[in-house]
């Protein structure tokens, strides 16, 4: 895995071979500015990053019980645990959405249970399934405080600048994830006056990038936000949404993909619709998990490591 | 949620049979149109474009294991809460038009609606 994250310029092939091992949780290393997966989190953990690591952890659909994976609550503190195992603790997590299934509060009280005893401060971005409470304000008390509009923001750490976008609101009839104007505004002034030898780390629900706009798996105006970040020698996009991990490498900018802790969806246009995938019970956890990133100063990319709950 | 949507549904359909006996006549003047239903299936509307007569009840049920709500592309009706696996939200169109919506979870799955006006003029507006 990290010798396929580490290569720039992957085919199709390559790209499409990985998103079978999707899983568990990415692993990123921010290394001379640009994030490395490091591949599952085991290996990742085996490589002693140096410089600084944070976790990925999306799509963990608290309240999904459906036959995918009746226990998605349980495969969520399995993913924990195997975090709360590395033998070194990441700095921070980011959640890339769908916390929870239908966002409902006990839902996000159990996520908030579960995730918490990992002990790292979490950054969220909200999923479209986080929005669903009838007068949608669940997400933002809990954890919009800080943020604009629908929970966009940005923050500093060692060295690098990290923007959490929000793609899952005003959605559009026919269209894909979108971003908006205000947001995007936001986002052009946030950047204004960086240096362009910043390493950016963007993250948000759906996928910036268009990986199959038949299933929705993109982002409107998400090339607008790219463009905004051209001048960045180091920029890593980092999504959830389609529940696998797919990479892709273009000019300065990482787009990678985690997998979801709670089921899997199918590789593009493999199946009918993008709905949960069942497989058999012994492959599930082989197809869910997390990711670690490390940031390594003196490398260009950041690493990220894909690790599955099993496997 | 669902029990209330359910038992409008059901009210819809009793009134809709209890026209019956009254008399072709008074179907004619369009009392109570037969109400449709819309399956999710797939992440798709089936069927994707549906022709109905004014005041017709429309049922959509989920029967995907994923969450869908309908929203109207231009808010001609108020949009469901989010429908987990089976279950269902209903909307009486009383005026006639073409009413185009879509999944606000998936939005690109969309569907149409032509509402006709009843041929007797009764019950249009």
């Amino acid at each position: 895995m990290s010798e396929f994250d580490q290569r720039d310029g992957l085919s199709r092939r390559r790209v499409l071979e990985c998103m079978t091992w999707a899983g568990t949780g990415v692993l990123w290393t921010v290394a001379g500015g640009v994030p490395h997966s490091l591949g599952l989190i085991d290996r990742a953990v085996a490589q002693e990053a140096r410089g600084f690591t944070f976790l990925q952890i999306s799509d963990s659909h608290v309240g999904f019980d459906k036959p995918a994976n009746p226990n998605a609550l349980g495969t969520l503190e399995e993913a924990v645990a195997r975090i709360n195992a590395m033998p070194t603790k990441p700095s921070f997590m980011i959640h890339t959405g769908d916390i929870s299934h239908l966002s409902k509060a006990a839902e996000f009280d159990n996520a908030d249970r579960i995730i918490g005893q990992a002990r790292l401060d979490v950054h969220y971005v909200p999923g479209e399934h986080d929005f669903l409470d009838e007068e949608r304000k669940l997400y933002g008390e809990r954890y919009g405080r800080g943020t604009k509009g629908a929970g966009w923001y940005s923050f500093d750490a060692n060295g690098v600048h990290f923007i959490g976008l929000v793609n899952v609101v005003d959605l559009k009839a026919g269209g894909l994830g979108n971003l908006g104007s205000d947001q995007l505004e936001w986002l052009e002034d946030d950047l204004k006056g960086r240096s362009a030898s910043t390493p950016i780390v963007v993250f948000a629900h759906i996928p910036l990038w268009t990986v199959y706009p038949e299933w929705g798996w993109g982002t409107e105006d998400g090339a607008r936000a790219l463009e905004y970040l051209k001048k960045f020698g180091s920029v890593t996009v980092l999504n959830g949404h389609i529940h696998q991990v797919m990479q892709k490498v273009e000019g300065n900018v990482t787009f990678h993909t985690a997998r979801s802790t709670a089921f899997p969806q199918p590789a593009p246009g493999t199946a009918p619709s993008p709905g949960p995938m069942k497989v058999a019970d012994d492959e599930l956890r082989a197809l869910l998990g997390t990711a670690s990133i490390t940031f390594q100063p003196s490398k260009e990319r950041l690493a990220i490591i894909d690790s599955p709950l099993q496997g | 949620m669902r029990r209330t949507i359910r038992s409008l549904a059901i009210a819809a359909v009793l009134g809709a049979a209890a026209a019956v006996p009254l008399g072709a006549a008074v179907l004619a003047a369009g009392e109570a149109a037969t109400p449709a239903t819309i399956t999710i299936d797939n992440f798709t509307f089936n069927p994707k474009g549906l022709t109905v007569k004014t005041g017709t009840t429309i049922t959509w049920s989920n029967k995907d294991d994923i969450p869908h709500g309908i929203a109207s592309t231009n808010n001609a009706f108020k949009k469901s809460k989010a429908l987990d696996t089976d279950d269902s939200f209903s909307f009486t169109l009383t005026a006639p038009g073409t009413y185009q919506y879509f999944c606000y979870l998936h939005p690109q799955m969309t569907g149409t609606i032509v509402v006709e006006a009843d041929a007797g003029g009764g019950a249009g507006h």
